[in-house]
């Protein structure tokens, strides 16, 4: 990769000018914009991939999705030419970061991974008076679902009012008005629109009586 | 200033801006940066409504169909997005840092003067020498687009000759949570 030193300077109404060999965005007018490649993995431009926390996967990205890019930012010269002024041991140095940051990373999407499948949803069919119900479903935010998605698609399903309210310990949770727990647990199974990716074993239903009942 | 930043938490409202403040913010952003009212009109037409998001800590967004176009902190200066400044990177000058700063920067450290002075880095030639407090867009060394947008604490000048501390302050960088925040 060349180096940029020898565009003059920036300050000039012109805009310095993409480096050569740059096959989109060479043409040095003001007007159009530069067309910058970003990863579809860590979004950035693909030259910074090296300081995200997922390289490996980046360089796999772009091999696949652009290979002549790829040779240009991966190739033996193009790692000669990036290390610059940087010195030797500063250069390990960064490089064993890079991977200890990468394995960091990656446990730490497991983990949250491992979260999410683990992660209860909780049906409550709450008593209002004797015979009206109302039904709360908490948890679904762990999978990544918009309640207010979810609350505004269970209310056109069910013909009731649907809503998203902070329950008694400040988390959020969808309120189903009547008691539409097996509906909703068919839903899940379903996958119906929004609520996709749920494992049905997660899924509990609970009764709660209006006088301090059992769960 | 967006390190930690929620939408979530953070907005506290989107209001449509006026067209007499629009024009008024058209004619800053002309000032300000260096660009063509050309260029302006392709990344904001004026038929399309400018829509200011309100933050936290006097922070302002400004964003053309959604996607943020500009921010300021205050009354302060406009700083281009990120996003805007890699489409156009010549709409504010430019300061370039050694290899060894890019990982702090992608951290969301401020600067220091000695990765602008020492080899890899680069700042404007005496001549076009800017004073403190002015908006940069921050590269590397050996990279081609911007990493981040910062403001110049101490004019470049000073940067060369004190060669201590922070010399220009990160206002928003890759990877930041701006930068994640891809439409609004």
């Amino acid at each position: 990769m060349g180096r940029k030193n020898n565009v003059s300077s920036s300050n000039a109404p012109p805009p310095p000018a993409p480096e050569p060999g740059q096959p989109e965005g060479e043409a040095p007018q003001p007007r159009p914009p530069v067309q910058v490649l970003y990863c579809g993995v860590c979004t950035y431009p693909i030259e910074y991939c090296e300081f995200g926390s997922s390289l490996t996967k980046c360089k796999e990205w772009l091999k696949e999705e652009h290979p002549e890019q790829f040779d240009k930012y991966y190739s033996e010269e193009a790692l000669q030419a990036k290390i610059g002024t940087l010195s030797l041991e500063a250069q390990t140095k960064l490089e064993k970061d890079t991977a200890k940051a990468e394995a960091k990373a990656e446990a730490k999407a497991d983990a949250a991974l491992k979260k999410k499948m683990s992660s209860q949803i909780t049906i409550k069919r709450i008593e209002r008076n004797k015979r009206k119900h109302i039904t709360a479903v908490h948890g679904l935010e762990a999978f990544g679902i918009d309640l207010k998605k979810a609350a505004k698609q269970f209310a056109s399903k069910f013909a009731t009012g649907a809503s998203v309210t902070k329950n008694a310990q400040g988390l959020d949770e969808v309120v189903v008005q009547g008691d539409v727990s097996d509906e909703i647990v068919d839903m899940i199974e379903q996958e119906a629109g929004v609520l996709k990716g749920i494992p049905v074993d997660n899924v509990e239903i609970v009764e709660e009586k209006k006088k301090k009942g059992g769960e | 200033m967006f390190k930690k930043f929620q939408p979530s938490t953070d907005i506290a409202g989107h209001t449509p801006v006026k067209t007499s403040v629009q024009r008024s913010i058209r004619s800053a952003l002309l000032s300000q940066w260096k660009i063509e009212p050309e260029t302006l009109e392709a990344i904001w037409p004026k038929k399309e409504g400018l829509v200011h998001v309100k933050c936290r800590e006097h922070v302002s967004i400004y964003t053309v169909n959604g996607e943020p176009l500009a921010f300021q902190h205050f009354d302060g200066p406009f700083y281009p997005t990120l996003r805007v400044i890699h489409k156009y990177p010549y709409i504010l000058p430019m300061v370039k840092v050694d290899r060894g700063a890019i990982r702090f920067l992608l951290g969301g450290a401020h600067m220091m003067c000695p990765g602008f002075t020492s080899k890899g880095g680069y700042l404007p030639p005496p001549d076009e020498a800017l004073p403190a407090g002015s908006p940069v867009t921050i590269h590397a060394e050996g990279k081609e687009h911007a990493v981040g947008i910062g403001i110049t604490k101490l004019a470049t000048e000073d940067i060369r000759k004190i060669n201590k501390g922070v010399g220009v302050e990160v206002v928003t960088y890759l990877g930041d949570d701006l930068w994640a925040l891809q439409s609004l």
